[in-house]
């Protein structure tokens, strides 16, 4: 059973579409990056799953409890809003016997409960200060920690490090990366790198529509361009630009340009990569001995997340120009 | 179970926000100041230039005006409290993100709302309890004892006038997206309510009556006004339902 199923999910504002037919499903126990640029409709998916606004079409079961039954999803789910607000008289340890009580958690279960939470958020020392005082930093943890208390089988985290300092985001997404295989993590951002650094399966949004969903391995494998890059010493210029002639003669080689030209790095784009991996450095190495040239470096161009997802979201900000027309 | 978890927060909030105290200093002050004012009204016209004039013209005071000064101080500050602690309640949960974070959790939107209700319900009784014992005790010390049970009405009676601007603030909260939005629809609502008695023959149906029944029953046991108890009561639940169905509505 898939931890997030969405069917044609479409939410409108006025005359705003804000999601557009979302059909998703993430599996059971993996860190689900859900990225998108700014307005492209990831807290609203976020709100329509956690049951916070409704879907003006479509259905989604969350843990196995269709959204429209909000009760049940909200036994079974954790929450943290982009920019977590909590009762500034409290202290976390308040905060998280509040929580608990609303689960129904025993009074022995929520003194543990309070105490791990406390301890893996790193507050265990302001365990019983003001919240009132606290930094942007620790309330993001106690964010985290108070959508934990219920051993949440799905936890959504809207935008969980974009308003962190460097700190503050390697703290947030260590907690994350311990919770893989506990719970199924579905995270919103416009952050690529974290994405990369914590994510197993990524979803791309934009215009209110999902743009591509895969694991990020086969996603990263899916959109590798069939290309090399060559970087050769300084001094070497007018040699390697011979090198790269030789290589355009080649059947299976598109093109061998130096960027910028009669630059040292210069990418070569082939035909066939299968062909090109077996055949391309032995077609290289004789014919730089022969020609002079001082090699440093050489690798299959391997595509960022980052580029994909320019060329996903280009792509479809694109059609939609040409929709518009 | 989240009825009591989510009713004992809004009592700790109460408390730990000393809301709770400025609300019970301000009703045992008008309670013990009442008769004391009522009592002392024609010394304290002396100290007032020119007052000497008046203090002949001024009735010897009775343990009547000690109960008209309990009631006018206390259903005045009584309403303006409830307005004062209520008009937040949900638009400022609303505005600053809270109602976000716990309603997403297993508490529902009427449970949310009707703990509001009744947490402040029970910090009015209180504090009208104490405000009521400590009038009573001056009142007994200044001009002698009234019946205990018709003072004890009475003070129902006040309690149950200012639940229904609890009512109506909590209303006006709900249906606002800002506190301040919450506060200028509070004030329509009282002025409305302050106006109706005006127009002829409704006032005996409008909870002011709760009020002056309580003080009637002070010098006539026999007084009811059960018109106005019963469209009190109904007035609360009608704007305690209005408030469920705007919430349950509302995206947050």
């Amino acid at each position: 059973m898939a931890a997030i199923r969405a069917e044609q999910m479409t939410k409108v504002y006025g005359q705003v579409r804000a999601l557009d037919g979302l059909t998703l499903t993430v599996e059971p126990g993996t860190v689900f990056g859900f990225l998108g640029p700014n307005g492209a409709g990831k807290t609203t998916t976020i709100r329509l799953l956690t049951g916070l606004a409704k879907p003006t079409r479509g259905r989604a079961w969350v843990a196995g409890e269709e959204i429209a039954d909000s009760g049940k999803v909200a036994a079974r789910i954790g929450y943290l809003p982009e920019e977590p607000s909590f009762y500034t008289w409290m202290a976390p340890a308040d905060l998280l016997d509040y929580v608990g009580r609303l689960f129904g958690l025993s009074s022995l279960e929520r003194r543990s409960r309070t105490k791990d939470l406390l301890e893996l958020a790193g507050l265990s020392q302001v365990g019983k200060r003001r919240i009132g005082g606290f930094s942007r930093g620790m309330r993001q943890r106690l964010g985290l920690a108070q959508a934990l208390v219920n051993r949440p089988e799905v936890l959504f985290l809207d935008e969980p490090v974009s308003a962190l300092d460097p700190g503050g985001r390697k703290e947030i997404l260590e907690m994350i990366g311990q919770l893989r295989g506990q719970c199924t993590v579905f995270m919103s951002t416009h952050i690529l790198q974290d994405v990369e650094r914590v994510c197993d399966t990524v979803g791309i949004i934009d215009h209110g529509k999902l743009v591509v969903e895969a694991p990020q391995a086969e996603l990263l494998d899916r959109y590798t361009v069939p290309a090399f890059e060559l970087e050769c010493e300084e001094g070497s210029e007018p040699a390697f630009e011979k090198l790269l002639e030789a290589l355009r003669r080649l059947e299976w080689v598109t093109s061998a340009v130096a960027d910028p030209p009669a630059g040292t790095v210069a990418r070569v784009v082939v035909k066939d990569l299968e062909t090109a991996r077996r055949e391309l450095l032995a077609q290289i190495v004789p014919q730089a001995e022969t020609l002079g040239v001082i090699l440093r470096r050489y690798q299959i161009v391997t595509p960022s997340l980052e580029d994909i997802f320019l060329q996903l979201v280009g792509k479809a900000t694109a059609g939609d120009r040409e929709g518009t027309k | 179970m989240s009825f009591y978890a989510s009713l004992r927060k809004e009592m700790l909030e109460l408390v730990r926000t000393h809301r709770l105290l400025v609300m019970a200093v301000i009703l045992i002050f008008f309670g013990l100041a009442s008769p004391l004012i009522a009592k002392l009204l024609p010394e304290m016209m002396r100290f007032v230039p020119g007052g000497e004039d008046f203090v002949s013209l001024i009735p010897t005071p009775t343990i009547s005006d000690a109960f008209t000064q309990y009631v006018k101080n206390l259903s005045l500050f009584g309403p303006m409290l409830a307005f004062l602690m209520t008009m937040g309640a949900v638009a400022l949960e609303k505005e600053r993100g809270t109602a976000v974070l716990v309603l997403v959790k297993p508490l529902s939107r009427g449970v949310f709302l009707l703990t509001k209700f009744v947490a402040l319900a029970l910090a009015f009784l209180g504090c009208l309890a104490l405000a009521g014992l400590a009038g009573y005790y001056y009142t007994v010390l200044l001009f002698g004892a009234p019946d205990p049970f018709a003072w004890a009405v009475l003070n129902v009676m006040l309690w149950l006038y200012t639940l229904v601007y609890v009512a109506l603030t909590l209303l006006a909260s709900t249906v606002a997206s800002s506190q301040a939005a919450a506060a200028g629809l509070g004030i329509g609502a009282i002025v409305i309510l302050g106006v109706l008695p005006s127009l002829p023959g409704l006032g005996k149906y409008l909870p002011g009556q709760l009020v002056t029944w309580g003080t009637t029953l002070l010098i006539d046991p026999s007084a009811r006004s059960w018109p106005a108890l019963g469209i009190s009561l109904g007035l609360i639940a009608a704007c305690l339902v209005a408030a469920w169905i705007a919430l349950d509505r509302q995206e947050i």
